[in-house]
């Protein structure tokens, strides 16, 4: 089985985000990047499938030069070859262009199939996996919580909203959004750490891609949004903050 | 602006989600003074489309279709594509569930081509809400999980694609015709067996949910910043010393640190409690669609600039191992 997995890197969970003048974006100097971590999961699911039938798994990634180290981490973890589609202003593009980007990235590759996570944690579109298929013609499922191989088939389990879940039928090949939680992403080891060093990592620059510049959409503003609700903070030492903050829910808000 | 609004049910029954983008969709209407129309689509859904009805609008559209009986990506984006193709709608709204989500990016993507120069729609997804200006529809989303808003603008000719979030407009908004309903008229689609690959097998429920949180009056909710799963009964402590249940968000069930059925957000139940206290939950869009109707809202979170505070009554910038500790012998004292 041939495996695409797209991973992205977003700005780590903990970092401190500033908005560059104007809002076009964040500001990236100064903080850290990590692996998006719906992604992870879609790479540990193609790692798994991977072991099970054979074949290869190949991370893909877009963004400037620092994208590479989401690749090398997923080389490390058993992904076997990379593909970085360079480019410093993949953030304007929109989700249509991000998809068609890629596309042209794997069309060559005729993937038996290509996994996503369910979303970024920066910008949130949650499309990439639904475009990629439509504009690769192939079928797709989305918010996956397990996967069956039967030949040329898959059956899949799909999360529905509160508490439901269906069992559906894909061919292969096939795009797959998975839901985070459907497995237990694996660390890498200091011996896959190595290996992934003698790995392959093809760089194509995304405007050589021959996708038209033809934005469907555009941010006009990133901002820090105005705050609807009154937060009272409550501050001094810990058991001042406890008794202060217990003396409120009792008597202010009557909850407790 | 010509509007379509396309509802969701399962089974027979509303996502009620629907109403939500219907009141929204009726207040564009009224800024942009255009047209509204109403979107049932299924099997055997012809009341829904009459209740629908109902509602302020100016039709309702019925599509029905054997193959639409049950839902498959590919049976309704190619039904919705020859209704968005024969209605030609300026604005095609949709609620943000998953459903929508499996679809209407490929829905978007298909319409408009074979015109020359045109070759797919966009779609902005998961909006919060819109803003009216200068006779521009600007659409608001958040990023980051919930830390920035972007504004958002379609470029490029008609149709556009919209969806809004589950609990972004409230339902009870929608408003009623006044006397009378709209017409239902009946939309024919063409759909061959043969252009839907997903067979769609079986709904089901994964084990009955062992603890109905819907009905606790205080929820203590974990996450991310509990960091271990032996820091869990800290939290359970304070739960029960409040009478309440604990909960946790998602990444903390995905790590099975608790149960999946104590999970709060848009894949796990949605609660109202007389007090929810959240302990190191950043407070990610996900996550407070689950809880942001509760009554009163505390959080403790060591960043101040976590999105959670956006909610919260009560607010803590602080060490959740410092401070619950510390309320565990507030509460254990006499008073």
């Amino acid at each position: 089985m041939k495996i695409g997995v797209c991973v992205k890197q977003v700005p780590a969970k903990d970092a401190p985000l500033a908005i560059v003048e104007g809002g076009a974006w964040i500001r990236e100097s100064d903080i850290g990047f990590e692996t998006n971590e719906p992604d992870s999961y879609a790479l540990e699911e193609a790692l798994r499938l991977k072991e099970k039938h054979s074949g290869e798994v190949v991370a893909i990634s877009m963004g400037p030069e620092r994208a590479k180290q989401t690749i090398k981490e997923a080389l490390a973890k058993g992904a076997d070859r990379g593909i970085h589609v360079a480019d410093n202003d993949f953030f304007k593009l929109d989700p249509l262009n991000s998809a068609r980007s890629l596309a042209a990235a794997v069309k060559r590759e005729n993937f038996d199939l290509i996994l996503t996570g369910l979303q970024s944690d920066d910008q949130g579109f949650g499309q990439t996996g639904v475009l990629l298929a439509e504009l690769l013609g192939r079928p797709h499922a989305t918010i996956i919580m397990a996967i069956e191989v039967i030949d040329q088939r898959m059956k899949l389990k799909r999360e529905l909203e509160a508490g439901w879940f269906q069992w559906v039928e894909l061919p292969l090949p096939a795009v797959l959004s998975i839901q985070s939680g459907i497995n237990k992403p694996r660390y890498a080891t200091l011996k896959g750490i190595m290996a992934a060093k003698k790995k392959e990592i093809a760089t194509v620059e995304r405007t050589s891609l021959g996708v038209p510049d033809s934005p469907t959409q555009r941010v006009e503003r990133i901002y820090v949004p105005q705050k609807t609700k009154k937060t009272e903070f409550i501050t001094g030492q810990p058991k001042e903050i406890a008794a202060k903050l217990i003396e409120k829910l009792r008597h202010e808000a009557r909850v407790l | 602006m010509k509007i379509l609004l396309i509802s969701e049910q399962r089974e027979g029954k509303w996502n009620k989600v629907s109403f939500e983008t219907l009141a929204a969709a009726q207040q564009i209407v009224q800024h942009t003074k255009g047209t509204l129309t109403g979107v049932v689509i299924g099997k055997g859904v012809a009341a829904l489309a009459d209740e629908l009805a109902g509602y302020q609008l100016d039709e309702v559209l019925l599509i029905e279709h054997d193959l639409l009986e049950k839902y498959t990506p590919d049976g309704f984006s190619i039904a919705l594509r020859q209704l968005t193709d024969s209605a030609k709608p300026d604005l095609v709204l949709l609620p943000h569930t998953y459903q929508v989500r499996d679809f209407a990016p490929k829905l978007a993507a298909s319409l408009g081509k074979g015109s020359p120069g045109e070759a797919g729609k966009g779609m902005i997804g998961d909006c919060i809400s819109y803003r009216y200006e200068n006779s521009r529809l600007i659409f608001v989303r958040q990023m980051f999980q919930g830390r920035t808003a972007a504004d958002v603008v379609f470029v490029g000719d008609a149709p556009w694609i919209a969806t809004f979030q589950a609990g972004a407009f409230r339902a009870d908004l929608a408003v009623k015709q006044t006397g009378g309903k709209a017409p239902v008229k009946s939309a024919t689609v063409n759909l061959k067996p043969e252009q839907i690959r997903t067979k769609p097998l079986e709904l089901f429920r994964e084990a009955k949910q062992a603890v109905d949180l819907t009905q606790a009056p205080i929820l203590v909710s974990v996450g991310r910043g509990i960091k271990a799963p032996e820091n869990i009964p800290i939290a359970e402590k304070l739960a029960r010393l409040m009478g309440g249940e604990i909960c946790a968000s998602r990444p903390i069930c995905d790590e099975g640190w608790l149960p999946m059925d104590r999970q709060i957000g848009s894949s796990g139940q949605t609660v109202a409690p007389k007090l929810y206290f959240a302990l190191g939950i950043s407070g990610a869009i996900q996550h407070v669609v689950g809880m942001k109707g509760s009554r009163t809202i505390a959080a403790i979170n060591k960043d101040q600039n976590a999105p959670i505070f956006e909610v919260a009554d009560y607010g803590v910038v602080g060490d959740i191992f410092e401070i619950v500790p510390a309320l565990i012998e507030e509460l254990e004292r006499p008073h």
